[in-house]
Order: C-alpha cells, then structure tokens, then sequence
C-alpha cells in the first residue's frame, strides 16, 4: 500500500511541478509524464517522431525518500530501436531499493510498464517482421546513475516476439545496482525457420525476472571420523533384494539348456542309437554397465572384423 | 565397515587407471620428446680443459644452458622464471658460470660440469638501470672478483661464494652507464656512461677497494644517442643525437676528449642517420646507414678511415684475442645462398685468417649473431669456428666450411599448431625407402614368436626392442588406418612455419615465411594464428592440403595485417598478401566452397568483418548463410562482452563486396568496479559429441546434454585481486563465472565464488566446463565443473512420443528460443597449481573423457572426468555406482602412474592440443613449450585394436597345427573304423 501512497504522491508533485506555469494543456511532448504513469493504461502517444535524444535527457531521475533510507524507490527506463534505428524510449522499470546493513543494495519488487506501440511504431515492428529483422532494447547498467558505464543492449528477432499479442520475456542480471546483462526475448520457444506472423493484437504481456548471482556450492571438506561415523552407524543403503531370477539367471539359462539337450537326447536315443553328439552351449553374461559399454562392445567387433585385421596384415 | 569401505575405494581406483602407465619397454613406442633452449642472446665458451668441448648460452626464453660442441646435445639446462631475464653470462675460475638476472638483481653461479647452483646473492641498488656485468681479473685476497653495475650501483663480487665484496653509488643522478672497462694488466676500472644526454662522465674506480680514483666529465651540445662502440680500453666511438656525426671519446689517464667527425665526411653518398653496431675490437667498430654496413678503422693518431662498404647483410661477432695483442672477430656475410664467414685480425683488414664458404639453407633466414672461438688444430695452428644465429632462432655451429650441427630452437616458442593429414598411399608416391622387405618381415616375426614363447636370448631382446622403436611404420609419409600419421603443422615466434611428422617428431619441412619477414613496410611481423585452410576429401588423390598464417605488422591491434597460405605436404608458399585492415580476430566458418577451402571471416579493428577467400563462390556462399552468422568481442580492459549481427555493406568509403559491417546486437557490461575478466573459453570447433542423451541409471531417467556450440564461459575477479595470490584477503576477493550464449548474449549461468581468486585456467567440452582458480579460504587450489543440461527436451523421453513422431527432435535449433537449462555444479580440491588444461578429443566421441593437466612441475597429468562428476555422492547407490560414480572426497587423487609425459618434463610448457586419431580409442597429444612431447594417448584403454605385442606368427602357428591336428585325427580316426568294421 506504501508504494501506492508514493505513486500518488509523485503524480501529485509531477502535476504541481508541471502544470502551474500553464493553465492550458499543452501539447508538447511530456516523455516523463508516462514514465511516472505506472500503472496507468497507456495512453497513446503524440503522433511526432522521437528524435534521438543525449542519454541524461531521456534517463529517469532517481527519486528517494529521505524518511526510507534502507528502502527506496527506483526507476529505470527502457528504450528500444528498430532495426539499426535509433533508441526510443519504451517502457519503464520500476522497482525497491533495498540497502542492507551491510551495504550492500538490491533491488526487489521489479515492476514494468509497457508503453503501447504508436502507429509509427507498428509500422516499424511491421517492417521488421517482413524483412526478420531484430527489435533490440536496451537499458542503463547503473540504475542509480544512469546510463552508467554504458547501455546494456540485448535484441531478439522481431519474429520471436508474436503470439496472440507481443510476449516478451526480460531476464535482468543484477549485481547490485548494477545491470550486468539482459535476456530479452520471447517466453517460449521460437522455432526457426521462422514464420512471418502479425500479432493480433498490439498489447504487449510483459514478464520480468531479477537474477542476482547465486552462491557456489562449496567444496565438500569432510574428514575420515564423519565417513567412518556414517558407517558405524550403517546409513549405507543397502540394495534391494533382488528376486530369485535376477540373481541366479546365469546359472539357470545353462542348466535348462543342459535338461532340455537331454530330454532331446532321451527322446532320440529310443529311435537311433546312432551317436548323437551334445550340443555345446556357450554363455557369456556380461554385465553391460552404460550405454558406453555397449557401444564399446560393438565397436569392438566392428574394429575386429574391419580395420584391424588388415592392419596387422594377417 | 570403514576398512570394507576404503578397500572399496581402493579397488575403484585402482580399476580406473589400469593402462594408463606403461611398461619400460613401451617407452618411446608411440612418443617422442624433443628438449630446445629458444634464441640464444649470448655465448661464451669454455677454452679449459675438458670444458673445451662446451659452450655455455643464455637465450631470450630465460635458459642458460650448455651445449656440446661435437653434436650440439644439451649438456645441462636452467629455466628460469618467465620475469628473471639473463642480462649476463661469464666463466669465472673456468669452472663457475656466473649469470646476472631479474634486471642486475640477482646474480648466481652454476657449476660448469654438472649445472648444480653453486651459489646466489642478490645485489640492490638505488634506481633501476642497465644491468652490466665484467669478470676481472683483480684479486683480492685470493678471490677472483667480478663486477657488476647494476641498479644504479656498481658491485664487486666474490666468484667463490658470491659476497659482495664492495659496492659503490654514483652521486649524479641521471648517470646511464654505457661501459665498465678495465684496462688489461690494472687494478681500477673505469665507468663511462651520459648524464643529461649532453654530459659524458668517467670515473675510474679503485677494483680493491671501491675507491673512487678520478672523476671526468666532459660536455657536448650535440647530444649522444643510442650504443657506443669501444675501440681501445681507454677510447669509445658513440654517435650524436642526430645520429650523423660520430664522436670519438677519449678518456686516457683522467683526460677527456671529445672528437667530432660528421659521417659524411668519410662516407660520400650518406643517407640518413646511422646507428652503431656495439662491439668492442680494438681499433676498429662498424656502423649501419639503412643496409650497408661500414667498417670504420680508428688510427692511433685519432683518424678515422673507412675500410669497407658491405652491401649485404652482416653481422660482426666480439672480439677475440688469440695471442698477445691480436684479437680476431668474426664476420658473417650473405652472398645469395651462401653464407661467408670470415675471421679478420682487428689491426689488419686485409689479412683474413679465415675464409669459409658455406652454402645455407634459404629457410633460415638471416644471420643474427656470430659468436666465435679458437682451438689448435692437428698441425698447430689455430682454427677458428662459428656458432650462429640465424633470423629462425636457429643454432648452427661452422667448423671448417661445413655445419657440424644445427639446433632448430624456433620450436621453442610455438604460436600456434594445427594438424594436417598426410597423403593417401597410392602408387606415384614412393614409400620404398621405408618399405622391409619379405625376408626383414619374416626375420622380425620370427624374432617376436621368440619373444612370446620366451625363449629370446638378451640379444634377441635389444633386438626386438631396437625394431620396435624404429618400426618404418611409424614414420611413413602415408596416411595410415588409425590415423596417428599426421603432419604437426607448427608456427613459431620467428615466422617459420614447421612440420613435425607425428611418428618421430622428425622436421618433414620448414618455411620462413616472406609475410611474416622483416621489411620496409612491416616492421615488426608477428604471427597471430593458423587455422586449416583447405582440407580435401573428395581430391584427396589430387589436391594437397593448405594452411592459413594470418600475422600483422605490429603489436597493436590495428596495425594491417598479413596473410599467406602454405601448401601442407610440400611446405610452398602458395601466396602470400598485405591486407589492408588490420586483424582482430579470426572466425572459420563452418562453410567450404567447391574447392573445399574453409570460409573465413577476419574480423578487424574497426569491427568490419571480411570474407576469405575473395571468389564470387565464397560469397554467394556466405550470402545464403549471411543471416545466421553471429560473432562476438570480448574488450577484456573494460570488461564489456558485445555481440553482433553482419550488415550487407561496409560503412567505409572504399566499395569492397568482400567486407560487411556489423550490427552490435547484445552488449553485457560487467561493473568496472567489482569485476575484470580474466579468462574466456569456448568449445572446441570440431570436437565431435556421441550422443546429446545421457542415461541417468539411478532413477531410469535421460537427461539431454545442452550441446551448444555458442557457448562462452567467463571468469571474472574482484579488481583487486587480479593481482598475485595471497595479495588480498577472502572478504574482498570473488570469482563470478559465466556461461553466456553467443547469438542471443544471454548469461545462462552465473555462479559466484566468494574468497577465491585466480589465475583462471579452463577448458569446455561437450555440456562442461572444467575451471581450476585457488580458494583463498581454504588455502588450496580448487576445481570446479559445470554440467549443463536442457530441460526442454525432456518431453522426448516418452517412447510413444517418438513412435508417433510427436517429438521435437528433428527440429533445428534456435538460440532464439527460450532454452531452459539446468546446471549441475559441485568443487574439489587440487594439489597443484597448472600452467595448462586441456581435454582428449576422439574421433566420435564416443570414449570417456579424461582431462589433460599441464602441472606446475611441467608434466602432463591424465585425471578421469568422472572425478569430476557433479553427481558424485557420498554413498552412491549401487545403480550409481555400476554408472561408474566415484564416492564424493573433497579432493582429486593425482595418481602417479597417470602422468602421461612419465618420467619426462616438459620444460615451459604453455599449452596442450589433442588431436583425435581415426582409432576411436585413442586420441594423440601434443604439448609444447620449451620442449616439445607427443603421445598417443587411450582413456579407456585400446579396446578398438590389438595390442602392440600382439603376435601374428604365434597365432597362424597355432591354426596351422589345429588344421594339421585335425587332419591327423581325421585320417587316424577313419582307419580304426576300417578296422572295426573289418573285425
């Protein structure tokens, strides 16, 4: 609910600030009008082109709290380009400030808002997705100064992105108040050859992921009392009893054999006394361990039969 | 239990690792070893005793080695450190070789015989200077003494035991000493050098004691530059500042004076400035305008007089004194294909003491340095002999008009190796020489039987052991069945392209390059990479292979850069071209036109990409693919990794439909702050992957390995601790590493590790990356591994999916779409410290892996990836275990049976390239670095072929006497039942 508050009462500072020099509405452009209109519907946007503008003029301004030091509120645009046009603003971030006491800050609590597609902008995405041409974003890599060291860009074949409207997908790398990559594109798949297909409507479904780097595991250290520990008491799973079959297959197989040869022998012997000779039955069981093994095993044959005997010139 | 348990272990272990050591006699079968000193900087030899047969040199790659002078074999060797530069080699006592390294900081001394370190003492100073060092022949108190000017501080040393005896500072503080001289038959030395480049200053210092005797100085407006030259123990000749006026110091008994000649008085037709060439011959020095060489004689009265012009190129040894008052040096000439080396008196131009004619091979390029020395011959009188350096690195020692050996010491420093076939056996090729004939091969099979059946006498042994290693087999220049026949295509520092014949390691041919030679217009070629050119399959009968050298004038990045493709069997420079950009990086394109010459894309400094080779084929090639090829820079100083798309056009000025612009598409900027990058690994091009399902027998489940070929892997440091180890605490030290998909630019993974540092050292193969960094924590190095699987292929698992062909495995693969990836990780600790790590690459892929450590100890170390499983447990079930899952212990075993190099060392070892044979079992290993080792190497032993002793002749012997058993009984057999059925 706090931040509700706080939205209010920027609209209400922004429309203080802005408006009482001028009674009348104006129709200049008002760029950071939209970026503080957070969750409000997009509104459409004045029909002139957007000129390229100096980074600082198009960056946010930070706001902050002066009675919310460890939690603050933080706002970073979104700009995007067309192709090898330039970049225009297109959306912004916002997001919780967070300091720790350790001094450290993250940001938590992201949040987007979109602006929507002017008819210009259509046209432009249009011409992308005929030639397949990429639709690239960016964002600043320092959100608290802005655009920091440079811009993080990423981009995605313009393609990727329709479905039923535009999905995107960001994925923001932090480290923390630095933006070290993004992933844009589109949330699923996008199988290639790529088709040509015009979203059916122009609303974009945004959805963002934060990603902090996450710890690595740490080398196991375990000493010779813990591994003996663990034994004396008996954790060590013992493998399920096997069934009767399972165990004594190799002995059985051999021993059918043998009893049917028999019964075979028994029952000629009546009519020919002739000498029949005992079939000899050669059994392997082989345990094959892996796929690997497997593999290894027919390769062997394979080299055994091909190359190798020609080799050693037999 | 624990007794159970560990023999458990034990028996694992002991049942993973059963063939990789080998038997004495299996040694030098399938490896050789092959032991260089790189370019020599200095050589001074032995004129004692039994130490006359030596020479004792010290090289640019830090080695101070001594050489035997009959054959050129190493008699002992030192390496040291890649930052403990030799500055300085003497003989003291004709039994110590005294070196001055690490910038006159530390000096030691070997004993000549055996190379044991006698003694070391480290000598500081106030500044950082030139670093000199003279023996002397001043004793005090019975110690010879050497002296040193090192640091801004002049040293006299102890040749007994290395104390420092004295040491004495210089009060002017821009003082660059040039010379310490000491006059022969005195007890003082004198120190020369400039001060304020406009000043020459002389102090002559009391060799006992460290006294200063006398201080001179004498100014000149004009300036000094560069080396000076001495002609006489008390005259030196140094040039002016221009560079066209020679200055003729003198500084005889305190007295300084200054003679000014302007060059083009002596010489006529003077172009430009000259240069000194720095010797020390008495009377006598030379000087270089552009390419002729001018030997300038210094009279006694001060006159100097012009004695000869060489036009060709020459290179002038140091003086040597052969009898009282005469000395003698050296002077190697090139006149076309031969070399002429002369040795000259110093006072007598004309009388030439030695004249050698000796014809060179073209391949070594110039002469860089002449060392020469004196012996008596049969009939008392002197003879001289040579040992050069060629502009190859090579080592060549002239003895009466001929090379008594050669030393190809460019294989010391390896840029880059590929590997090409060799040709296919067919009739034209004449393999003859090597070809036994029947009664050689009967005689060798008969020898062998022996040998099976035990009853070979110990002559007999040698005998079979001698063929085995000298098996014509081996060494043929025909493609074989296991392909370990393969040309070893090397390039070297020095521009030479090298091909070793992987059976004995034999050089086959060697090429100095003419792009990468010295010229006008390319001051300072270097090599970069060579990648196979073209390599055919259909034409193989018809068409040779060829490589391609990409170099560039300069270290800098955008200097232009230089190409040239060399035939691979006959070593011919097919062409060779300038280019007009400069060279960045080098992408193969896994495109090859009808010729099968492999697409490449060179990407230059300014991120224009240009398509080789320059055909209409190639780009109508490249223009079908033009939409999916993606490349990346990493800019490791600002720590931003970039990705791009190619644009049809250059934006250049210049219409060339061979070059494309490119289009930043993703960029990823690591905080400046808190992260540098400090290694980058990508999988191997041409690695083959069996098959992208692994079987997870535990839990009856498939998980499909995330093969992608775009894959980078980054490892990044806290900035500060990116210097040594141990330089920073845990708290403020961090590894993060990533794994990062070249098209899209999306980091699939991040992992950080808090309290660790580098050097990182890793190598990616299949779906892993296996990286090695030290844990500040822990004390100990550790290693960690990465598996990478996809997720969203699991559907596919369903049987009945695949049967009704709802399945996605045929699909092609886009970066593009969102790739659900699950890494598994986990860390061990390591005993050693590495200087490399690779991987054995087979030729399906299909035998286990085993990963190659380049230890710190320069030994190559074998260690099963199955080590490292992120999977491994600390009680595996049985189904794990039957897998082949080793129990989980913190740290990897190094077996010491595992070493592949065995007893040998690979000294400087800098990287480790595997090549896969056709022979599915084994894969062949080649390391270098200051030696050079090569092995055939099986991780899962040779299942695929028979052994080595395999005998033939036993085997048809035994078939023989089946058959003729048979037949016996058969005949024995039909005669009783004639009998029975007569009784």
């Amino acid at each position: 609910m706090k931040s509700v508050k706080v939205i209010v009462s920027f609209v209400f500072t922004l429309s203080l600030l802005s408006f009482p020099s001028s009674g009348f509405q104006s129709d200049e452009l008002l760029v950071d009008d939209e970026e503080f209109g957070l969750e409000g519907s997009p509104q459409p946007r004045s029909p002139e082109p957007i000129l390229t503008r100096s980074p600082p003029v198009t960056a946010p301004t930070r706001k902050r709290h002066s009675d919310l030091d460890s939690d603050s509120k933080i706002q970073f645009s979104l700009e995007h380009a067309f192709g090898d046009s330039d970049f225009s603003p297109a959306g912004t971030f916002s997001a919780r400030l967070k300091t720790w006491s350790h001094g450290g800050q993250t940001l938590t609590k992201l949040r987007f808002s979109r602006n929507s597609f002017t008819d210009e902008d259509k046209e432009k995405f249009k011409n992308l997705l005929e030639s397949d041409d990429f639709y690239r974003i960016r964002i600043p890599s320092n959100v608290l100064s802005p655009p920091g060291r440079d811009f993080v860009i990423s981009s995605v074949k313009a393609r990727c992105l329709p479905r039923e409207g535009l999905d995107e997908h960001f994925v923001i790398h932090m480290e923390g108040v630095n933006v070290l990559a993004v992933n844009y594109g589109s949330p699923g798949c996008c199988p290639y050859p790529r088709n040509l297909k015009f979203p059916a409507k122009w609303s974009f479904s945004s959805h963002t992921v934060l990603k902090n780097s996450e710890q690595a595991p740490r080398a196991p250290v375990f000493s010779e009392e813990i591994l003996g520990g663990e034994n004396a008491e008996g954790e060590v799973v013992q493998p399920p009893e096997r069934s009767f079959w399972a165990k004594y297959w190799m002995y059985l197989i051999p021993l059918g054999l043998i009893v049917m040869n028999a019964i075979t022998q028994a029952m000629n012997m009546p009519e020919e006394q002739a000498s029949g000779q005992g079939q000899l039955y050669l059994v392997w069981p082989r345990p094959l361990n892996t796929e690997i093994n497997l593999c290894i095993k027919i390769l062997e044959l394979e080299y055994f039969v091909g190359s190798r005997i020609s080799e050693v010139k037999l | 239990m624990p007794i159970t348990h560990a023999f458990l272990l034990f028996f694992i272990f002991s049942s993973l690792q059963p063939t990789l050591s080998l038997y004495e006699d299996q040694v030098g079968l399938t490896d050789w070893h092959q032991q260089y000193i790189g370019k020599v900087k200095q050589a001074v030899f032995h004129t004692h005793k039994t130490g006359r047969k030596r020479v004792v040199v010290s090289t640019e790659d830090n080695v101070i080695a001594t050489l035997d002078l009959r054959r050129g074999e190493i008699f002992w060797r030192h390496v040291l450190g890649h930052n403990d530069v030799v500055d300085g080699i003497v003989i003291a006592l004709g039994k110590y070789v005294i070196t001055l390294s690490s910038e006159g900081s530390i000096l030691r001394a070997w004993n000549l015989p055996d190379g044991q370190m006698v003694w070391e003492s480290s000598l500081h100073g106030p500044k950082h200077s030139k670093s000199l060092l003279v023996m002397t022949n001043v004793v005090i108190e019975k110690d010879n003494v050497v002296i040193i000017f090192s640091n801004g501080r002049l040293h006299a040393v102890s040749c007994i035991d290395g104390e420092v005896l004295w040491n004495k500072d210089f009060e002017v503080e821009s003082l660059k000493v040039q010379k310490v001289i000491q006059p022969p038959g005195s007890n003082f030395v004198y120190v020369v050098g400039f001060a304020a480049s406009s000043h020459f200053e002389m102090y002559q210092i009391n060799a006992k004691n460290g006294e200063l005797l006398k201080h001179e100085s004498a100014a000149f407006s004009g300036g000094f530059s560069g080396e000076v030259s001495l002609v006489s123990s008390e005259t030196l000749v140094a040039l002016d500042s221009t560079g066209l006026i020679l200055l003729r110091i003198r500084f005889h008994k305190g007295n300084v004076s200054i003679q000014q000649t302007p060059i083009s008085n002596l010489v006529e037709d003077s172009l430009g400035p000259a240069v000194i060439i720095p010797s020390s011959i008495m009377e006598l020095f030379a000087i270089k305008i552009n390419a002729v060489t001018i030997f300038i004689r210094v009279t006694g009265t001060g006159k100097l007089e012009v004695v000869e012009k060489a036009n060709h190129e020459t290179a002038v040894g140091d003086a040597l004194s052969i009898s009282e008052g005469q000395q003698a040096f050296g002077l190697v000439q090139h006149a076309g294909r031969d070399i002429h080396l002369t040795v000259k008196l110093a006072h007598d131009w004309g009388g030439d003491l030695l004249k050698e004619s000796i014809k060179m091979d073209q391949q070594r390029g110039l002469v860089h340095k002449v060392f020469i020395n004196n012996y008596v011959r049969t009939d008392g009188s002197y003879g001289f002999r040579a040992l050069i350096v060629m502009e190859d690195h090579s080592l060549l020692l002239l003895q009466q008009g001929a090379i008594v050996w050669s030393r190809e010491d460019g294989l010391a420093s390896i840029i880059d190796v590929t590997t090409s076939e060799l040709p296919v056996e067919r009739a034209g090729v004449s393999v003859a020489k090597v070809e036994l004939n029947l009664f050689e091969w009967l005689k060798g099979h008969m020898l062998k039987l022996k040998g099976t059946l035990m009853l070979a006498s110990p002559e007999d042994i040698a005998a079979i052991q001698y063929m085995r290693l000298k098996s014509s087999e081996k060494s043929k220049m025909t493609r074989d069945h296991n392909g370990f026949r393969k040309l070893l295509i090397a390039l070297t520092r020095a521009g030479k392209l090298f091909a070793l014949h992987t059976g004995d390691g034999r050089i086959v041919w060697s090429l100095l390059l003419q792009s990468l030679h010295k010229s006008e217009a390319c001051q300072h070629p270097i090599g970069l990479n060579l990648c196979p050119w073209q390599v055919p399959h259909h034409h193989a009968l018809d068409e040779n292979p060829s490589v391609l050298v990409v170099g560039r004038c300069g270290p800098s990045s955008d200097a232009p850069g230089v190409i040239s493709f060399v035939d691979s069997y006959t070593g011919k420079e097919l062409s060779s071209s300038s280019l007009v950009h400069s060279v960045a990086q080098v992408i193969p394109l896994p495109y090859t036109d009808s010729t099968e010459q492999r697409l490449h894309l060179l990407i230059d400094a300014d991120k224009h990409a240009h398509l080789y080779p320059k055909t209409p084929e190639a780009i109508g090639i490249f223009q079908r693919e033009f939409s999916n090829i993606y490349w990346y820079s990493v800019e490791d100083d600002n720590g931003i990794i970039k990705g791009y798309a190619l644009k049809s056009k250059c934006d250049g000025t210049v219409a060339d439909k061979f070059c494309f612009g490119s289009r930043e598409l993703w960029s990823i900027v690591l905080p400046s702050e808190s992260e540098k990058i400090i290694a980058t690994v990508t999988r191997k091009l041409n690695e083959a992957v069996h098959t992208q399902a692994k079987l997870i027998a535990a839990d009856q489940d498939v998980m499909y390995k995330y093969i992608s070929r775009n894959l980078l892997f980054v490892a990044t440091v806290a900035p500060k601790a990116s210097g040594e180890i141990g330089s920073v605490t845990p708290e403020e030290s961090w590894l993060v590493v990533y794994l990062i998909d070249t098209v899209t630019g999306f980091v699939l993974h991040r992992v950080t590790h808090h309290g660790s540092q580098g050097p990182v050292e890793a190598v990616f193969s299949e779906n892993w990356v296996v990286y090695h960094y030290f844990n500040l924590r822990a004390h100990r190095y550790e290693m960690s591994v990465i598996e990478i699987y996809d997720q969203s292929w699991a559907d596919n698992k369903d049987v009945w999916k695949l049967v009704v062909g709802k399945h996605n495995l045929t699909s092609p693969i886009s970066s593009y779409s969102r790739s659900e990836v699950v890494t598994k990780s986990q860390s061990y600790f390591f005993t050693h410290s590495l200087k490399a790590i690779a991987v054995t690459s087979t030729a399906k892929g299909i035998t286990s892996k085993q990963l190659l450590i380049g230890t710190i100890g320069d030994q190559v170390l074998a260690l099963d990836k199955r080590f490292l499983d992120p999977r491994r447990s600390v009680n595996p079930t049985q189904a794990e275990r039957e897998e082949g899952i080793i129990p989980l212990t913190d740290s990897l075993p190094i077996i010491p049976q595992s070493y592949i190099t065995h007893n040998l060392r690979v000294e400087g070892l800098r990287g480790i390239i595997t090549v896969p044979a056709k022979l599915e079992s084994t894969t062949l290993v080649f390391a270098h670095g200051l030696d050079l080792f090569f092995t055939h190497f099986a991780p899962s032993r040779t299942y695929d072929s028979l052994t080595e002793d395999f005998s033939c002749a036993l085997l048809l012997i035994t078939i023989v006497v089946l058959v003729a058993a048979i037949f016996v009984t058969w005949v024995l057999s039909q005669r009783k039942e004639l009998q029975d059925k007569w009784r």
